[in-house]
């Protein structure tokens, strides 16, 4: 039994490619249904994100499987196998695993440890189980996936840190000030990414907005976006002793804020710590105002430093979580190992007759007296009675292996007797080479 | 003895585990084992108290007399303040301060010798033990005012350096640790003055005089006088952050200097061996 991924990700396809295979989310009945016709699969689910397009299937004939699921990704989207064929990587068994897990715990993203593939890669398979086309294996897989990106989460820091500037300055203003809910933002000019900024800022709990601008109209526009007030341009110093967080964007050649002006700031508040945010090229803030003591000034490359670092950060933790998967591999392969037929029937075996053989010497031991010739008879019949009663449940997992349905007998045997998972590895491995 | 001994060195052992907790959560970077420390603290903290009250009913008095008794008086005192402190501004990194400084109290008082001193009756008024409780527990607070300070110097250094290594992700704001600076002197200066007091007015129903100019009791008022223009800089002209944190340093190590320098170097009426003398 074997897992299967055919797909393109941000790694192998650019958008253009990514967009004409994409999947409505409104619409998965459909592909779903008609990936599960494909003759040579017997699971089914569908991930559409915008940065990939990936098959999980279930298959015994591998090469036939991934023949199959290209065609079919290229006909469902009216489209020529050769235009995808070059953007399109297939995983099996092993590799397979690893790859869902990976993009699972967000490993395989464009952004290492960004949260978003996780919920989505759920909602693949909530689609997928609401319409029936997953089965044991992909569940118990995917359940897996997920609790395997859970750990990673939890075991490493691999989205402990903020990897975007704006995200970056409010970590920052955190480390500095204990709680954001009290503190003003002034917006000093109305850059772009002084207003993305500003609303990280806001949606992080800070409750007062100051705009100033040049333009006077447009410091009041903004300043109703963010519910905040208008200050004009020629006085907006005077109330810089007011305000906690500073983001200044303006387009002027020369500084607009003085280290002299900032040590008279700083005073009239009482020495409580400032931080200022110099998004503008040129800069806004004289550099120097950074040595001002409870002043911190941060501009455009501290901030893309501070990300960087960051990143570096998360592709050390990626390497951790690589380990945490390499191991939970071995554990799934392992159950997915006990899946096939001729080990099940094996271990069956094995079981039944430690049954008989316990039993017998517990009959012999209380029976004194009796000769060969009575304990032969009593145990041809023990022997008679395993094979008589092994002998139905044998044939139909026997005929059951090319049926879509074999793995569930082959579960429900191992789940009703009980069968160890592990003693049989080698004998499925064997098994699988067939 | 037998019973004393056993929950002084279970005590010691509660803290060193403690020690480990709060390190492996610094070094490693996770929450999980400061949390784990914190209660370990607690239960330190009790069995500590559970050894001086043992101790306290087989002297017959406070069991704060020898250096082998205030040092770990002083621990207790210290990791007592820090569980307040924690509860208040959960403060997990601090443990790795606060926890190897009372093991090193700890082993500093294993170390010194463990004699139950026949202070003269004269000696145990009720006011002995109250001076030295206060005069501890102040200590205890400026010990992690100094703790706080250190950590604002670092943070402080690395955001205007804007570089970062291991240690930042697990330190609170500088304002949470400025507000722990000014808790532990708002407490820790009337703790002082209670205890300057206190052993004044001690000093003179024993000696007869308030103040004798010994070495403790000048470095004690050279430390009681920077606290007091902290204090007055942080409620008037607004100081705070940086030079607060350097403040609280510098105060601490003063009153290590008076609490362990002058025991070493210089003879006067507090160093511990006068009571045997007396």
């Amino acid at each position: 039994m074997n897992i299967i991924i055919v797909g393109l990700s941000h790694k192998t396809a650019p958008v253009e490619i990514r967009e004409k295979v994409a999947f409505a989310p409104t619409a998965m009945a459909e592909p779903l249904q008609q990936m599960l016709e494909l003759p040579a699969i017997s699971e089914a689910v569908i991930v559409s994100t915008c940065n990939r397009v990936e098959l999980y299937a279930v298959s015994r004939n591998v090469d036939a499987a991934v023949v199959e699921l290209k065609q079919f990704l290229a006909d469902f989207h009216q489209l020529q196998l050769s235009e995808l064929d070059e953007h399109l990587y297939r995983y099996e068994g092993q590799e397979a695993i690893r790859h869902v897990m990976r993009v699972s715990a967000s490993l395989d993203s464009m952004i290492i440890g960004e949260p978003q593939i996780l919920g989505q890669i759920k909602t693949a398979y909530g689609y997928a189980s609401e319409h029936k086309s997953s089965g044991l294996i992909l569940n118990r897989f995917l359940h897996k996936a997920f609790s395997v990106a859970k750990r990673v989460r939890t075991e490493t820091e691999i989205a402990s840190s903020a990897v975007s500037v704006s995200f970056a300055a409010v970590e920052l203003a955190r480390k500095i000030f204990d709680t954001l809910e009290d503190k003003t933002v002034m917006l000093v000019g109305a850059g772009e990414m002084c207003e993305l900024a500003a609303r990280h800022f806001v949606n992080n709990g800070i409750s007062k907005v100051l705009v100033t601008n040049r333009t006077f109209s447009r410091a009041e526009k903004l300043a109703e976006e963010f519910a905040g007030t208008a200050v004009s341009f020629e006085n907006f110093r005077e109330q810089l002793h007011r305000v906690d967080i500073v983001l200044s964007s303006t387009g002027a050649p020369d500084y607009v804020l003085s280290a002299k002006k900032m040590k008279e700031v700083i005073k009239d508040r009482r020495h409580k710590p400032m931080f200022l945010i110099d998004i503008a090229v040129p800069r806004d803030i004289d550099p120097l105002v950074n040595k001002i003591d409870g002043v911190y000034l941060y501009d455009v490359d501290d901030l893309q430093g501070v990300v960087q670092a960051n990143m570096k950060g998360r592709e050390k933790e990626a390497a951790k979580a690589e380990k945490i998967i390499e191991e939970e591999i071995i554990q799934f392969q392992r159950w997915l190992s006990t899946l096939e037929v001729k080990p099940t029937i094996v271990a069956l075996r094995r079981q039944m007759d430690g049954i008989r053989q316990a039993e017998l010497q517990k009959t012999f031991a209380n029976l004194n007296g009796l000769n060969d010739k009575e304990r032969k008879a009593i145990e041809s019949m023990a022997s008679a009675i395993v094979n008589k009663i092994l002998h139905q449940p044998t044939t139909i997992l026997k005929k059951s292996q090319n049926g879509s349905d074999g793995d569930l007998y082959i579960d429900a045997v191992r789940t009703l007797f009980d069968l160890p998972e592990n003693s049989d590895t080698k004998a499925a491995a064997e098994s699988d080479d067939k | 003895m037998g019973a004393m001994t056993l929950l002084f060195n279970l005590t010691m052992l509660v803290y060193l585990l403690a020690t480990v907790l709060y390190l492996v959560a610094m070094v490693g970077r996770r929450p999980q084992p400061g949390r784990i420390g914190r209660w370990v603290l607690v239960a330190g903290v009790l069995l500590h108290a559970g050894s001086f009250a043992v101790r306290h009913a087989s002297v017959g008095g406070a069991p704060v007399t020898s250096l082998h008794e205030s040092l770990s008086f002083f621990a207790w005192c210290l990791v007592l303040l820090f569980l307040l402190l924690d509860l208040r501004f959960r403060l997990s990194v601090m443990g790795a301060f606060a926890s190897p400084l009372a093991l090193l109290l700890m082993i500093g008082s294993a170390l010194s010798p463990d004699v139950v001193v026949p202070l003269d009756p004269m000696l145990r008024t009720w006011l002995f033990p109250v001076h030295i409780t206060f005069a501890f527990l102040g200590n205890a607070a400026f010990a992690l005012s100094f703790g706080a300070g250190v950590m604002y110097l670092i943070q402080d250094r690395m955001l205007k350096s804007k570089r970062f290594t291991g240690i930042y992700r697990m330190l609170p704001s500088l304002d949470t640790l400025d507000k722990v600076n000014y808790t532990c002197l708002s407490f820790g200066f009337p703790l002082m003055t209670l205890g300057i007091i206190s052993g004044a007015v001690w000093a003179n129903t024993v000696w007869g005089t308030y103040w004798s100019w010994d070495p403790k009791e000048t470095w004690a008022l050279i430390t009681w006088f920077l606290y007091a223009g902290l204090l007055h800089g942080r409620m008037t002209i607004g100081w705070r952050g940086r030079k607060a944190a350097i403040f609280a340093i510098i105060g601490f190590l003063l009153l290590l200097f008076s609490f362990l320098g002058v025991n070493l170097l210089v003879n006067g009426q507090h160093t511990f061996e006068v009571f045997t003398e007396l």
